[in-house]
């Protein structure tokens, strides 16, 4: 009967909180726009969401992209095949690792940066004073930090997938001596456009959406203290994690499963 | 001048995601530029199409012309159907030609190989909606070891 | 109506603990009002309750004659522009130096150019004597300093309504004189009312006109200082005297200390 009562607990716990962040996104996105005022708030935080996330985004898509290279044309060569290196790597960088390792850099880099300083403002109660002196924290704090992720992480997984295909062109072409032509060309004619590249971007905004929702959320709801905060940011990473991990699984059996 | 700064950093990082966009677009993708343009649709019957699948090319000597956007089973008899479209650029082919299921490479694709035929005053051309029935079916390893050992048996 | 603000009756619990429990009080236009209690009596959400931050679950709460509990939440903002709340730590913006921080709420309520902002700014920033700092981030600022930069901010609109949350906790003599200084002369020059809660007996009797003594969930005394010093309730005697124990318990609501030790009282 206990355990009953407690799974009945946990379930109504996570709906309220589903709930709750619900609430919060929509009082920070809905709304009359001001552009003249959140214009500027949204470049900032552009600035720190995704300018600042650029240069792990890029090392990372450039290692990932080399050892997909390096690992595919191992496999390939055994069986003769090593000008089908270009779409593995391509393929593999546009459908998955692009927008998934992105997401998981990101939640790990700027998610968990969101979350703490929203918290950090919530404890020295910034967010109470903005509500004291009439500026809702919703629209002045959350709004424009949702936005920033939302479009930031997309750009990213791009510029990640670029460096990753190009990284895998450098040592399969530059070191391995796959012919430069076949790699390019067997790439394009495998490559497709729609299902391929928009799938990806698709992915990576459902995942920018969800990544930045529960970062914002998890600060905006901490417990004011050191111990509240340090623990938000776990959960931001840990949640934000699985989320991408299972949301990911979903898209692709909805996308590349039928 | 601090948030001059950060607008000139994301305005750079917004053009760097575009270009990274375009490169993918343009280096590793290819659209679909074929069936892009004006097409017209032509039906086939195999026999069988082995490992055919719908978005396989269709070539002229190497060249696609179009892709297969439709497989299916038909008539009396559950035949496969295949439902192609070709590029409007190429829309003399004759009645008189034939199409088979080929494969690029041992392990590789499995495409249509589209063979042009004659051109006389008593054929015409192949117009939308017209079905190609002179076809060759895939080659299944299967059965060609098959026919070799029964050929063997014989002897 | 000579009140800016009135409690009227209410009630509040925050989770399961009662907070008040019919609790009232007024806060004549003008003057300077201080709350005391003992810590952990909810001073600090009076205030809220004021600012219309947090809803009290019964009672009546008036802030320049409009219902603060039945506003809708447009009205609350606006309502809000007319009073403003300095926080126990600041709360200063940390991301902004301290010029945009008393700029802030200008930028986001007027329309005025940035030449005009920058005089009132700066004209804000003189009265608490922090004109040469402007320039400096509240990271670089003394605890006494950042109070009084936040205090130039909640001053910035030109409010009705100052709501001093324990503006000396954690102030060296110094800074302690300065803020008691400043929170009078910003009442006399801006023709302020101001609502004090602290627990600093001594500093806030000095300015203040009328005071109130809340504990066990509601006022138990009220009057101007020299009334309060004549009272002779035990309560306000430990109170102002400050004696460790006496009506107000020095023990958190406990069991029986034997009993407990005896693990019985759990048991």
């Amino acid at each position: 009967m206990d355990r009953l009562a407690r799974l009945g607990a946990t379930v109504t716990d996570a709906i309220a909180g589903i709930g709750r962040a619900l609430a919060m996104l929509l009082g920070a996105i809905i709304g009359k726009p001001t552009p003249r005022k959140s214009w500027p708030l949204f470049v900032q935080q552009m600035y720190v969401v995704g300018v600042l996330s650029l240069i792990i985004i890029v090392v990372s898509g450039l290692f990932i992209g080399m050892v997909l290279g390096l690992q595919g044309y191992t496999i390939l060569v055994d069986y003769g095949a090593e000008q089908s290196l270009g779409p593995m790597v391509a393929l593999s960088l546009l459908r998955e690792l692009g927008p998934v390792v992105t997401a998981l850099l990101f939640a790990g880099r700027a998610g968990s940066a969101l979350t703490a300083e929203i918290g950090l403002m919530k404890a020295t109660e910034q967010l109470s004073s903005l509500e004291m002196m009439a500026v809702d924290p919703l629209r002045r704090v959350v709004a424009p930090r949702f936005w920033a992720g939302f479009v930031s992480m997309p750009l990213l997984a791009l510029i990640f997938s670029a460096v990753g295909i190009y990284g895998g062109y450098l040592v399969g072409s530059g070191w391995l001596g796959v012919d430069e032509g076949a790699f390019w060309s067997v790439m394009q004619s495998a490559v497709d456009w729609r299902d391929d590249l928009m799938n990806g971007i698709i992915k990576s905004l459902v995942f920018a959406f969800v990544v930045t929702w529960i970062a914002l959320y998890k600060g905006y709801r901490c417990e004011p203290t050191s111990a509240g905060i340090s623990k938000a940011t776990t959960s931001t990473v840990v949640t934000a994690s699985l989320a991408i991990l299972g949301l990911d699984f979903i898209l692709t059996a909805l996308m590349f499963g039928g | 001048m601090e948030s001059r700064k950060s607008h000139i950093f994301v305005g750079l990082f917004v053009v760097v995601g575009v270009l990274a966009l375009l490169f993918i677009a343009l280096r590793a993708a290819s659209g679909s530029t074929v069936t892009a343009g004006e097409t017209y649709t032509l039906y086939a019957k195999f026999d069988n199409i082995g490992s055919l699948k719908v978005r396989s090319p269709v070539k002229v000597g190497g060249v696609v012309v179009g892709r297969v956007t439709n497989i299916s089973l038909s008539g009396e008899y559950y035949e496969p159907l295949v439902e192609m479209e070709i590029s409007q650029d190429y829309d003399k082919f004759s009645e008189t030609s034939s199409l088979s299921v080929l494969t690029a490479g041992l392990l590789g694709e499995q495409y249509l190989g589209l063979q042009p035929g004659f051109i006389d005053d008593t054929v015409g051309t192949l117009e939308d909606g017209d079905t190609i029935s002179d076809t060759k079916s895939a080659l299944v390893l299967e059965q060609l070891i098959g026919q070799f050992l029964f050929s063997q048996g014989e002897n | 109506m000579d009140n800016f603000v009135a409690l009227k009756d209410v009630h509040f619990s925050h989770g399961q603990r009662t907070i008040y429990d019919g609790l009232s009080l007024t806060v004549p236009k003008g003057k300077i009002v201080a709350v005391m209690g003992p810590s952990g009596i909810g001073k600090t959400t009076l205030l809220r309750l004021i600012g219309g931050q947090l809803r009290p679950a019964s009672g009546s709460i008036k802030v320049a004659d409009e219902e603060v509990t039945q506003l809708s939440r447009k009205k609350l903002y606006e309502l809000r522009k007319r009073m403003s709340m300095l926080f126990q730590s600041g709360a200063l913006f940390t991301d902004m130096s301290v010029f945009d921080n008393v700029a802030f709420p200008l930028r986001e309520h007027t329309e005025l150019s940035e030449d005009v902002i920058r005089s009132i700014v700066l004209m804000k920033l003189e009265a608490v004597g922090l004109r040469g700092a402007r320039d400096l981030m509240p990271s670089e600022l003394s605890g006494g300093m950042a109070r009084r930069a936040a205090l130039a901010r909640a001053i910035a609109l030109d409010p009705d309504l100052i709501m001093y949350d324990e503006p000396f906790a954690g102030q060296d003599p110094i800074s302690m004189g300065v803020i008691v200084k400043l929170i009078r002369s910003l009442n006399e020059s801006l023709g302020l009312t101001s609502i004090v809660v602290s627990h600093d007996v001594d500093e806030i009797l000095s300015i203040a006109d009328y005071a109130y003594i809340i504990a066990d969930k509601k006022v138990v005394a009220e009057g101007t200082p020299d009334e309060l010093r004549d009272n002779d309730k035990a309560i306000v005697r430990q109170f102002l005297q400050g004696e460790a124990d006496g009506p107000v318990k020095f023990h958190y609501t406990e069991d029986d200390f034997a009993m407990d030790l005896m693990g019985e009282a759990h048991g």
